[in-house]
C-alpha cells in the first residue's frame, strides 16, 4: 500500500470510527453497529482473547485451504520411511509407522474437529433453548418433568454416558456428536429457562399477546433472540470441553475410525510407540492442545465483554 | 440449630429429589440396555440355536413382558446388586466392580489431596495479588489445566518421567513382583501395604501412584484454584476485613484466618464436585496408566461389547456422582447458617 493511499485509509478508518462512537445515533442500524463496535473495542483489549481468536482463526485457514497447504497426501503411505523424526526425509512433523506425513494429516485433522465442533454446538444449544424456553414459558407439570429430565442428565458423568450412547449407537464420527450432543443439552435448557422466566412477564410480551399472538409465535420470534446471547457465551466456554471429548472418543477407538485423521485416534496410534518415536503421540496431542486453549482464551474474553452481569 | 423441622423437611426434599434423579439415572440405562443392537439372547444361546432354545431363554430373561414391567424387574435386580454377569471375566459384574472401584478411590482420593492442597493457596495468593503477575500466572496455569487432553499428558508423563528420567513407577498399581505379595483388605494398596507393615511395596505403590493421582490433581487444582480465588475476591471487599486490619491484625491473620474461613464451607462444596470430577475423569487416565479401576473396566468392556458390565460400571459411577454432588449440597446447608 503506498503512502497516500494509507492515508485515505485512515481518514476514512476515522470517520467510520466516530461514525461508530457517535453519542447521538441517528438510525438503528448506526445504534446497532455502534454497540457491536463497543464489544469488538473492549474484546480487542484483551490480548489473550485476541490471541485465541487469531489461533481459530489460522485453524479456519488450515481446514478451508487445506490442499495448498499440505506437503503431502495425508492417506498416501510409504512402510520405508515409517517413522520418520521431525525434519526428516521431508516429513516437517514425522511420519507414523505407515509413512503418512504427519503435518498433512493433522491439517487435514482440522476439518474433522471442525465438523465434530460446529456440530455440537449448533446442535446441543439449539436442543437445550427448545427444552427450556418451552418450559420456561408454558410452565405447570411440563415444566416440572422437562426440568427433572434435565436434572437427570446433568446428573450423569457426562463421558461415561457418552461412552455408554456411543456403545449403544456405534463408533464413528457422527455417533460421536450424537452421544456428545445427548450430554451437552442440559445446562443450555438451564439457562433458556432461567432467561425465559425472566422475560415472559415482560410488558413488551403482553403487547405482543394482546396483538393476538400465540405461544409459539412468542416463543419462536420474542423469546428466542433474548436468549442467544448467554447461550453463545457458555458455547464458546464449552467448545474446549466438546473437542477433549470428542478427542477422547477418537483415543478409545468409538469416534472417527481408521484411517481418518481425527487427532484423538492419532495419537491413540502413536501410544505405541511413544517411548521410542516420540513425535507421533505428540503431535496430534499438541494440536488437541492448542485448539481447545484458543477457545478457552475466545470464551474467557467474550465472557468479560458480552456478560452484562460482569460488565457494570 | 433452632430451626430444627425446617432443617429436617429440607433434608426430605433433598431425599425426594435424590430418589427422583437415582430412578431416572437408572431407567436411562435401562433404555441404553434396551436399544442396543446388540441382541442379548443371541449373546447367550449363539447364532445356531434352535428356534425353541432361543424362545426358551428369551422368555427366561423376561424379554417378552411388557417394558414397565422389565423395568421394574432391572429396578429389583439393581437394588439387590444384580447386574448380571460379564462376557469377559464370567463373573458377576457386582464382584468386578467390588474388586476394582478401590483402585480408582485411591486414585482420585489421593488427586484430591494433592489437588486442595495446591490449589487452595495458589487461589488465595492469586486472590491477595489481583493483577500481578502472580495473579496471570496462576490464571494461564489454570487455563492449561482446562485445554489438555488428559491421555495425551499421560503419555507425555509416562514419556518424560518413567521412559526418560526413570523417577517413578511405570504403568499399573505395583511393578509386577510385588503383585499380590500383602493381603488385599480395602483394596487400597497404599492403606493395605501400611496395615501389612511392609514400608517397600509402600513405597513402590507411591512411585506408582505419583504420576497419575499427579495428572488428575492438576485438574482438579485448575478448578479448586480459580474458584477459590472468586471465593476470596468477594470476602477481601467485605467491610469486616477493612476492620481486621484497621484493629492492627497482621495481614496473614487476615487473609488466612477471617478471609479464608469464611469461605471454607464454599470451598468444600467445590472440592466435592471436583472430587466427583476426578472419579470420571480417571477413565482416561486409567486407559493410559492402565490402572484396574473402573475407567479401565467400563473402557475394556466397551470394546468387547460385555454390556452388562459397561451398564454396572457406568450405574455404579453415576450414582457415586450423584452422591457426592448432594453430599456437597448437604455440607453448604449443614454448615452455612444462611442456607438453611
Amino acid at each position: 500500500m503506498t503512502h497516500n493511499s494509507e492515508t485515505a485509509q485512515n481518514q476514512h478508518n476515522q470517520s467510520l470510527h466516530s461514525w461508530l462512537l457517535s453519542e447521538t445515533p441517528t438510525s438503528r442500524r448506526q445504534a446497532k453497529l455502534s454497540v457491536i463496535y463497543h464489544s469488538w473495542l473492549a474484546f480487542k483489549s484483551n490480548p489473550m482473547a485476541m490471541a485465541g481468536l487469531v489461533i481459530l482463526v489460522l485453524l479456519l485457514i488450515c481446514a478451508a485451504f487445506a490442499p495448498f497447504l499440505t506437503t503431502h497426501d495425508p492417506f498416501e503411505q510409504d512402510l520405508a520411511l515409517g517413522l520418520s523424526a521431525p525434519g526428516e526425509n521431508g516429513f516437517w512433523l514425522g511420519s507414523d509407522n505407515l509413512g503418512r506425513d504427519i503435518y498433512s494429516r493433522l491439517i487435514y485433522g482440522s476439518r474433522i474437529t471442525l465438523y465434530i465442533v460446529t456440530l455440537v454446538a449448533v446442535m446441543a444449544p439449539i436442543a437445550g433453548l427448545f427444552i427450556g424456553t418451552l418450559a420456561g414459558y408454558l410452565g405447570g407439570w411440563l415444566d416440572f418433568v422437562l426440568m427433572r429430565i434435565t436434572d437427570i442428565f446433568l446428573a450423569f458423568p457426562r463421558l461415561i454416558l457418552a461412552l455408554a450412547f456411543v456403545s449403544v449407537l456405534g463408533a464413528g464420527i457422527e455417533n460421536a456428536v450424537l452421544a456428545i450432543v445427548l450430554t451437552a443439552w442440559p445446562p443450555y435448557a438451564r439457562i433458556a429457562r432461567a432467561e425465559t422466566l425472566t422475560i415472559r412477564n415482560a410488558d413488551f410480551i403482553s403487547a405482543v399477546k394482546l396483538q393476538g399472538a400465540g405461544p409459539l409465535r412468542i416463543i419462536v420470534r420474542h423469546i428466542w433472540p433474548l436468549c442467544i446471547s448467554s447461550l453463545v457465551i457458555r458455547v464458546t466456554l464449552d467448545m474446549a470441553g466438546i473437542i477433549l471429548t470428542a478427542a477422547g472418543l477418537g483415543f478409545l477407538g468409538l469416534g472417527a475410525q481408521p484411517p481418518s485423521p481425527e487427532w484423538g485416534a492419532m495419537i491413540s496410534a502413536g501410544r505405541k510407540f511413544i517411548l521410542y518415536h516420540w513425535w507421533v503421540a505428540t503431535m496430534p496431542g499438541l494440536a488437541i492442545f492448542v485448539v481447545s486453549l484458543a477457545f478457552n482464551l475466545l470464551g474467557d474474553g467474550l465472557r468479560d465483554v458480552l456478560d452484562p452481569k460482569g460488565k457494570s | 440449630m433452632s430451626p430444627f423441622p425446617s432443617f429436617l423437611s429440607a433434608t426430605f426434599r433433598i431425599l425426594i429429589s435424590i430418589v427422583i434423579t437415582m430412578i431416572g439415572l437408572l431407567l436411562i440405562t435401562f433404555f441404553i440396555g434396551r436399544v442396543m443392537p446388540i441382541d442379548p439372547v443371541l449373546s447367550i444361546v449363539g447364532e445356531s440355536a434352535s428356534r425353541a432354545t432361543y424362545d426358551e431363554a428369551y422368555i427366561r430373561l423376561g424379554l417378552d413382558k411388557p417394558l414397565i414391567v422389565q423395568f421394574f424387574n432391572f429396578l429389583i435386580d439393581v437394588f439387590r446388586g444384580d447386574f448380571g454377569e460379564s462376557l469377559l471375566t464370567a463373573r458377576p459384574v457386582s464382584q468386578d466392580l467390588i474388586r476394582v472401584f478401590p483402585a480408582t478411590l485411591e486414585l482420585a482420593t489421593v488427586g484430591t489431596i494433592i489437588g486442595v492442597l495446591v490449589g487452595v493457596p495458589l487461589g488465595v495468593i492469586a486472590a491477595v495479588k489481583q493483577g500481578t503477575w502472580f495473579d496471570h500466572v496462576a490464571r494461564v496455569v489454570a487455563l492449561i489445566g482446562y485445554s489438555m487432553p488428559v491421555f495425551w499428558i499421560g503419555l507425555i508423563g509416562l514419556l518424560v518421567f518413567y521412559g526418560i528420567l526413570g523417577w517413578v513407577g511405570g504403568p499399573g498399581r505395583l511393578d509386577i513382583f510385588y503383585v499380590d505379595m500383602i493381603p488385599s483388605v480395602t483394596g487400597m494398596i497404599l492403606i493395605d501395604s501400611l496395615l501389612a507393615g511392609d514400608m517397600d511395596i509402600f513405597w513402590n505403590a507411591v512411585s506408582h501412584i505419583m504420576l497419575p493421582a499427579g495428572l488428575l490433581a492438576y485438574y482438579s487444582l485448575a478448578y479448586i484454584s480459580r474458584m477459590t480465588r472468586s471465593f476470596m475476591l468477594e470476602q477481601l471487599e467485605q467491610e469486616y476485613i477493612t476492620t481486621a486490619r484497621v484493629k492492627g491484625l497482621s495481614e496473614h491473620t487476615v487473609v488466612w484466618r477471617h478471609a479464608l474461613g469464611n469461605v471454607k464451607v464454599q470451598l468444600v462444596t467445590v472440592i466435592a464436585l471436583s472430587y466427583a470430577g476426578l472419579l470420571e475423569g480417571s477413565v482416561l487416565t486409567e486407559t493410559i496408566f492402565s490402572w484396574p479401576g473402573i475407567g479401565l473396566y467400563i473402557t475394556t468392556a466397551l470394546l468387547s461389547a460385555d454390556m452388562n458390565a459397561v451398564l454396572g460400571g457406568t450405574i455404579v459411577v453415576g450414582l457415586v456422582f450423584v452422591c457426592l454432588n448432594i453430599l456437597a449440597d448437604l455440607l453448604y446447608k449443614v454448615f452455612d447458617p444462611r442456607a438453611r
